[in-house]
């Protein structure tokens, strides 16, 4: 038995000269690594997609649709889209693919994400790869350092995140026109774009930032029954934010992968009226 | 009633070592992991060390690791094994071993002991604290805490890093800190105490990565990451790292 007047253990971890002797690092008997590996396929699968489609800088409007990786454009080398969001802010100096100036903001929306982090820090640092599982890494300072720090200014991205909503939103209500830009007129699309409109609203919504910017920073509810009932519904969106983040995160991608399929002609959307 | 014999691993020793000992012991229908471990220190291993208290998932005392979880073993059925599979029990692998399934768990003492506790509030009586239901419901689902610890055994920071636990409280008093910033009759703030600054530079909330594994592993089902840990990161956002609440913080000071 220790006497408790030895020199503090050198080793680290479960591993531990104080710890209970066991080789393993884990004894989990279970499937522990089928999530993990099932989060970072899926997280991988869509940065390559979106990696590619962002740099090709094509095949991203085909009236009245356009792909949500591209909205709003912000530089000139846009194709033009009538009514769409020609948002010519920055010029036309730029000589890139104009999705790279939007997506930085979903981007960065998503890399800050409670829920993502969880998602990445598990899938792809295994730190730790599942619970009581012991992690690879020798050192661990978590978010308390750069460039972790900055995880804390996802309420930012959150903000941003709502105009790009708003913006999609727009982008939506012009999906019902026609291939004429005439209105009253709706196709699969349509449908296609007003199913990730409200999944992306969701998500946004459903945000711990949103949680806490609506009321959970505040001390007394019964005094602001308003933000209160807010929070009770966002807490409710909040409880389903993991679903939420993969839903959207597949129906941006399918909605960019439809406009995709109809501007390089390899579907016809159907129209219903 | 059908009885069977289930194949057994138990972590027996102390900090000189120890290894996992096979057993084959007798299980009953209806019966959890802690009858088992009883009927091993009565029938085979009667010097088996094992802290247990209520057997009812109330006390927080029989916390261990089963199949490499950390669980409560009063709380855990054998029904949710299969009579072929072999049980292996250990100690809890976050803290140093006393004996066989008994741990020092006295890091989370230390840690209870630097958080501040509730400051009352000026001029009102203790008899006479009133507080609307909906103002302490947040609190109250903090309050259903056991004090198994088995949050602060799976928990990564200190888990897997020994040097982190003197900067590290853990997710079990970050929790009561969050409870403490949530309650509505707190005066910490009026008597010079920022528990959402102290949450951040004293007890470590930076080094939690919200990886969940705290409110995986809670037998009383406390969101502790949605409702504790993430509301204390995005307070402690409001007072380091939101300019706009830092100005207004400045002009109503000013203002004072």
């Amino acid at each position: 038995m220790a006497t408790g007047t030895e020199p503090p253990p050198t080793h680290s971890g479960v591993h531990g000269a104080t710890r209970a002797t066991i080789g393993a690092r884990h004894l989990r008997t279970d499937r522990w690594w089928l999530s993990p590996a099932l989060t970072a396929g899926g997280l991988l699968a869509f940065v390559l997609y979106s990696t590619w489609r962002a740099f090709a800088n094509a095949d991203y409007y085909a009236a009245p649709y356009v792909s949500p990786f591209y909205s709003p454009c912000l530089s000139e080398n846009c194709a033009p889209m009538r009514g769409g969001p020609n948002w010519e802010i920055i010029g036309g100096w730029w000589g890139l693919s104009p999705a790279l100036l939007i997506l930085i903001f979903p981007l960065g929306f998503r890399l800050t994400c409670y829920y993502y982090r969880k998602a990445y820090y598990r899938g792809f640092w295994a730190s730790p790869p599942a619970c009581a599982v012991a992690e690879p890494h020798k050192k661990y300072t978590g978010e308390t350092r750069f460039p972790l720090i900055l995880q804390n200014l996802h309420r930012y991205f959150f903000y941003a995140a709502l105009l790009v909503a708003g913006i999609l939103t727009y982008d939506t209500v012009l999906t019902f026109r026609d291939e004429q830009y005439a209105w009253g007129h709706m196709g699969l699309g349509t449908v296609v774009f007003l199913v990730n409109i409200v999944l992306i609203w969701a998500y946004t919504l459903s945000c711990h930032s949103c949680r806490h910017i609506v009321g959970g920073r505040l001390k007394h509810f019964s005094r602001h029954p308003v933000r209160y009932r807010l929070w009770g519904w966002v807490s409710k969106l909040n409880a389903r934010h993991m679903q939420l983040a993969w839903a959207s995160l597949i129906s941006v991608g399918l909605a960019d992968f439809y406009v995709y399929l109809v501007a390089s002609g390899a579907f016809d959307d159907p129209r219903f009226f | 009633m059908s009885s069977y014999q289930a194949g057994f691993r138990v972590w027996r020793g102390d900090q000189d070592g120890g290894e996992l000992e096979d057993f084959t012991v007798e299980v009953n229908e209806g019966e959890v992991v802690l009858d088992i471990i009883h009927r091993l220190q009565a029938t085979q291993a009667s010097d088996l060390a094992v802290r247990w208290n209520c057997k009812a998932g109330k006390c927080g005392s029989c916390s261990a690791e089963i199949n490499g979880r950390p669980r409560l073993m009063c709380m855990t059925r054998m029904s949710v094994f299969t009579r072929e599979e072999t049980i292996t029990v250990t100690p809890l692998r976050a803290f140093p071993v006393v004996r066989d399934l008994v741990t020092d768990v006295s890091f989370n003492y230390a840690k209870a002991r630097d958080v501040p506790s509730f400051v009352p509030p000026p001029g009102v009586a203790a008899g006479d604290y009133r507080m609307r239901q909906v103002d302490v419901d947040r609190s109250q689902e903090f309050r259903k805490c056991i004090e198994c610890f088995l949050c602060q055994d799976t928990c990564h920071v200190v888990r897997d890093h020994e040097e982190n636990k003197p900067a590290f409280a853990g997710p079990r008093f970050l929790m009561r800190v969050a409870e403490l910033d949530m309650h509505p009759l707190d005066a910490a703030a009026e008597s010079g105490l920022d528990r959402k600054k102290t949450a951040q530079e004293e007890h470590g909330l930076g080094y939690c990565n919200i990886t969940k594994c705290c409110t995986e592993v809670c037998p009383e089902g406390i969101k502790i990451t949605d409702n504790a840990l993430i509301p204390l990161k995005e307070r402690a956002a409001d007072r380091k790292y939101d300019p706009l609440v830092w100005l207004g913080n400045k002009i109503r000071r000013r203002g004072e």
